[in-house]
């Protein structure tokens, strides 16, 4: 007879584990951030995100890799660094936006499919669009 | 005297209007731009994550091509490719650890550790010409013509690489007015367009343009002027998305900084190729006397 072994995930050492990526990727320090939302009040994309610049980072640092992962907010963010520039802390949000995308994208799951950009618009985009474009969402 | 210069795919593609008035330009001003030889693709956008140091081996080739050439200046003009290329030279300067990680991958080349200078051509009129000689040089004053200086955010963003003050810029103005043009600020002039947005989500893109437009048309402006070829493509579609779903929305003429400098410098309307532009700038240029009799603009807008 097989013994059963039983494992459980304890989802604080999960969260641990994702913070620790993310501060790997971005050389971010996660607790500089005192959430005065600078960052979301410059955000030229902020309308168009389901969660708002300054409470990804709160999620971030939380570990709720979950509650990220369902949300469109890091896919939205045009890299443009009006939220680091102002930020007062020196916090880099746009480094942890790309570490957030990258642990998704470095599983082998893209975001863009370059076959369903309409084949007319493929031959009128300018070229940094197209290599900008595949390098943010697609692994 | 001859500049090293790193044009970048999107300039002698989508944007020849971007490159050759520059070209021509920077020739009529003595300062000739030589491409430097065997360039490659710079990644388009600078790497944000510690560990994605393949993604540095583009630009920095790039950078040992123009050390290569016994240059200690690299002039840049798309403004995607200054920002990752600056960047990446900064990186190489300061960061011993990578660059030395980065130096044995590419162990075909020589070792590079950021010697070179990248610059944009704006800081070459700034800071090599002088906007007093520039506009010393100018032949047809673009008196009256009323530009709003549009940065977009790779000029000026991170704050280690902007070309002027990150705030309060003022080099577009400052280089609008040498031309003899009347510059209009506007509090929008370095809010994103969108940048690659425009691929993953073009239904958002009219409106990024829509702040942008709107407050350069409140404040005056007759035309926007741009740096960069894709704040040139999401305005230009932007605008005219906006034209089709509010009757009251104006599309204006949308000019790279460097047409209006060729044209300025009384190159013609040929070397400017307003044909490949967004938007039909000809009955603006006639009104301010910028066309004459026989010259005219052939807009191909969309169909470029």
């Amino acid at each position: 007879m097989t013994k059963k072994v039983f494992v459980t995930i304890s989802p604080k050492k999960s969260r641990r584990e994702f913070v620790k990526k993310v501060k790997e990727l971005s050389g971010q320090n996660l607790q500089l951030c005192y959430q005065c939302g600078m960052c979301t009040g410059n955000c030229p994309a902020a309308a168009n995100m389901d969660i708002s610049p300054r409470r990804i980072i709160e999620l971030a640092r939380l570990g709720l890799e979950e509650d990220i992962a369902g949300s469109r907010t890091v896919w939205t963010c045009a890299s443009c660094l009006a939220c680091t520039v102002n930020c007062p802390r020196g916090f880099d949000l746009s480094k942890m936006m790309e570490a957030i995308r990258l642990l998704t994208l470095r599983k082998n799951i893209d975001r863009l499919r370059p076959e369903d950009i309409p084949s007319e618009e493929r031959c009128d985009l300018p070229q940094i669009a197209m290599v900008s474009g595949l390098r943010k969402f697609t692994g | 005297m001859g500049l090293a210069y790193y044009p970048g795919c999107t300039l002698k593609t989508r944007a020849r209007n971007l490159e050759e008035p520059a070209v021509a330009s920077m020739e009529a001003l003595g300062l000739k731009l030589d491409e430097v030889p065997r360039w490659n693709c710079c990644g388009a956008v600078y790497s944000l994550a510690d560990d994605d140091l393949i993604h540095q081996v583009a630009p920095v080739r790039n950078l040992i091509r123009a050390k290569e050439q016994g240059k200690d200046e690299l002039v840049t003009l798309c403004a995607f490719c200054f920002n990752t290329l600056k960047r990446a030279n900064l990186l190489m300067k300061e960061d011993a650890e990578k660059r030395n990680t980065i130096n044995s991958f590419m162990n075909e080349e020589v070792d590079y550790s950021g010697e070179v200078k990248v610059v944009h051509l704006l800081e070459v009129l700034r800071d090599e010409i002088g906007w007093e000689a520039l506009s010393q040089k100018v032949k047809l004053p673009l008196r009256e013509l009323k530009a709003a200086p549009y940065y977009g955010c790779t000029l000026l963003r991170p704050r280690e690489v902007a070309i002027d003050s990150v705030e309060n810029p003022t080099i577009l103005r400052e280089f609008l007015k040498a031309l003899g043009a009347s510059p209009v600020d506007f509090p929008e002039s370095a809010r994103c367009c969108g940048s690659y947005q425009v691929i993953s989500s073009p239904g958002d893109i009219s409106e990024y343009a829509r702040p942008i437009l709107n407050s350069a048309l409140s404040h005056g402006a007759e035309a926007l002027v741009l740096t960069c070829p894709l704040c040139d493509y999401n305005l230009g579609r932007g605008q005219k998305e906006l034209a089709k779903k509010q009757s009251e929305f104006r599309e204006m003429p949308l000019f790279y900084f460097t047409q209006l400098l060729a044209l300025a410098l009384g190159l013609g309307p040929q070397a400017c190729h307003f044909e490949l532009n967004h938007g039909n700038p000809e009955s603006l240029l006639r009104e301010k006397n910028l066309l004459s009799q026989g010259e005219s603009v052939q807009p191909i807008g969309g169909q470029r």
